[in-house]
């Protein structure tokens, strides 16, 4: 017996002609929890929410929810309401008959449908706007009459695309909370597809990342952002750089790593790994100390200063190398602006052994090939 | 802000000469053959005017010189109505149809427009072929009407191409998702939201029926549309009559296009009602 909001998705392919959007997914998702599925555009996270919708048909595979499982199951009948992304608000019917739709489909009573249509739009604070037509509101209000209409038929999954594209950045922040809270009141399990990864970290108890129609890793924000699978999370997520090299040394389960790119690094944790084989890992940016000059040692890079960007509480700063990858650093504002160095001068940056993490998985596209 | 202070050139005069030389040659001979209905009972063809009289609207329906003019409007307005409804229903469903690809989507679309090319005597002449061949007798409720839907369907098409361009489709799979059957969606979501369109290719579908004479000439069989009953008046009246049967169907036209926007009005208004 799962959970009423528990999705389960087995084995879950999804062609379009030749075209694979999904392939051969296996995903959990906790009942009650917030999902958020991202990847960059083309990544099949928005067919995958579809398909959990109803709105299109796996292929092969199965998709239950509960205990039921969905694949032959119509849409509106699964337990399940999709907010689209542009909301979908009838143009012809005022907020209460749009709140109310599915209300008049279940053929309820007039009067009876209206009045939970207005207690709906109360809850989402547009009760004084109830005869008010879509085209008469701004996008934030559209976007909660979008949500009251899906959450009037009490769905155990809400499942949002792309929910806060739409909105400029003061309100997209604002909406963020305001999603997380009523998932925390309603309890149901809301899954979110989004491109923005602040957001996916900032709300999700569970972070999918998606790429080419496959699941790379699926697990907790930190999890995610702390120790991603492959270069790719690593890359996509942000925050971290990524160094490749070969194995040269081994004691215990430390690694001797020469970087393909020049340096040399310690790299833990890596009992699988022999003299000889790739070894890939990841770097946090905010966890490296900055040096004028060059210097060689271990679990450090020189090179000179590209870029500076001031980020408030931070400063981001590019690291050109003479050979490969830019670096990124993250520096404390107050370490920066106590001795500023300026593009154009040499550096060295170095880091702590245990901040290297090494990267299990081996995809490592940029996350822009699918699209953009 | 600037270019209102701009000095108006020479361009800007003889822009607006050619398109006042254009409205009139729109409206100048309607307004013309409407002053001239009203000619006085010596009146002629031409000015000058003697004297103001409605005698001319009598004459045309009391006299038997001008033929069966009240029946040639009554089968008109019967054609018309029957292209309107037919053209309405099957342009909505083509046009839903249309919206996706399907095997032969392409030639099918491009055999509905030819009939718009063809010239409509000769099409005429292929309906009448085509219904002695088949050994069935012309008339202007079936061979008539069928010629003037090879002119309206495709035309009604066309519009409701544009229609849909603004349609978007996601609001059918919000009904969907709110648990509506394909039928429910049509009547409470896809319908409503083209209505304003709909009734533009209703309009059409009647107008361009109405006033249609290459393809009824060779199909209506023994009795007379009413373009083809005026085209025979114009060869054998000589009263200022033909001006008088000229500002009916005119005015007729315009009721019928105060009516759909009346319609259009009426349905905004009753939408802002029930939601009182």
């Amino acid at each position: 017996m799962s959970s009423p909001g528990e999705i389960n998705i087995q084995n879950v392919t999804k062609n379009y002609g030749s075209v694979t959007a999904v392939n051969n997914v296996d995903l959990k998702i906790e009942g009650g929890s917030y999902c958020c599925m991202i990847g960059p555009s083309g990544c099949g996270k928005t067919t995958l929410l579809r398909m959990i919708a109803g709105h299109e048909e796996p292929t092969s595979g199965e998709i239950s929810i509960g205990d039921r499982v969905m694949n032959h199951v119509r849409t509106g009948e699964r337990g399940t309401a999709l907010m689209f992304q542009n909301y979908a608000l009838f143009p012809h019917l005022d907020l209460v008959d749009n709140v109310s739709f599915s209300l008049k489909i279940q053929k309820m009573p007039k009067a009876e449908r209206r009045g939970r249509g207005r207690e709906m739009l109360g809850r989402v604070q547009l009760l004084h706007l109830a005869e008010r037509f879509p085209s008469e509101l701004s996008g934030g209000q559209q976007q909660r009459v979008a949500l009251a209409r899906a959450l009037i038929t009490n769905p155990q999954v809400l499942l949002l695309d792309e929910p806060l594209s739409a909105l400029d950045e003061f309100l997209r922040l604002h909406m963020r909370v305001e999603l997380k809270r009523l998932q925390d009141e309603l309890g149901i399990t809301f899954v979110h597809v989004t491109h923005t990864q602040p957001e996916a970290i900032a709300l999700a108890d569970q972070v999918i990342v998606m790429d080419h129609g496959v699941v790379e890793q699926a697990a907790s924000p930190r999890a995610i952002y702390d120790t991603p699978h492959s270069p790719y999370i690593a890359r996509f997520m942000g925050g971290q750089n990524v160094i490749y090299g070969t194995v040269t040394d081994k004691s215990g389960s430390d690694v001797h790593v020469q970087g393909s790119e020049g340096g040399e690094f310690v790299l833990g944790g890596c009992d699988a790994l022999e003299v000889g084989s790739e070894a890939r890992f990841a770097v946090r940016r905010d966890k490296i100390q900055l040096q004028r000059g060059q210097h060689e040692g271990l679990n450090s890079v020189n090179g000179t200063i590209s870029n500076v960007e001031y980020q408030g509480t931070f400063v981001k700063l590019a690291f050109e190398r003479p050979e490969g990858q830019d670096f990124v650093v993250y520096l404390d504002d107050q370490t920066y602006f106590d001795d500023p160095i300026d593009v154009g001068d040499a550096a060295s940056a170095h880091w702590d052994a245990r901040v290297n993490y090494r990267l299990i998985g081996v995809k490592d596209s940029t996350g822009l090939a699918a699209g953009h | 802000m600037s270019a209102s202070f701009q000095k108006r050139g020479l361009a800007f005069y003889c822009l607006a000469a050619f398109f006042a030389l254009f409205v009139a040659f729109l409206y100048g001979p309607m307004i013309i053959i409407f002053i001239l209905s009203f000619q006085g009972e010596q009146g002629g063809l031409t000015f000058p005017m003697r004297g103001m009289s409605a005698h001319w609207f009598g004459d045309l329906f009391s006299s038997s010189r001008y033929g069966d003019l009240g029946g040639a409007l009554r089968r008109s307005l019967m054609i018309g109505g029957a292209a309107m409804v037919v053209t309405t229903l099957v342009c909505l469903f083509a046009g839903l149809a249309f919206r996706r690809r399907f095997a032969g989507s392409g030639p099918l679309f491009y055999l509905a427009i030819v009939s718009l090319v063809i010239p409509g005597i000769l099409l005429g002449l292929g309906v009448g072929q085509l219904f002695q061949i088949f050994g069935m007798r012309m008339h202007w409720f079936t061979s008539g009407l069928g010629s003037h839907l090879t002119w309206t369907l495709p035309f009604g098409l066309l519009i409701m191409f544009a229609v849909l361009n603004r349609f978007d489709s996601s609001w059918e799979e919000a009904a969907r998702d709110a648990g509506a059957t394909p039928w429910q969606t049509l009547i409470y979501v896809t319908i409503p939201i083209l209505f304003p369109g709909l009734i533009a290719v209703a309009l059409f579908g009647f107008t361009l029926s109405y006033d249609e004479m290459p393809r009824s000439l060779l199909t209506v069989g023994a009795s007379n549309t009413l373009p083809i009953e005026i085209a025979n008046m114009t060869s054998n009246v000589t009263t200022p009559a033909l001006y008088a049967i000229g500002t009916v169907t005119s005015a007729l036209s315009f009721v019928v296009i105060a009516l759909a926007f009346g319609a259009i009005a009426l349905t905004q208004r009753n939408r802002r009602r029930a939601s009182k």
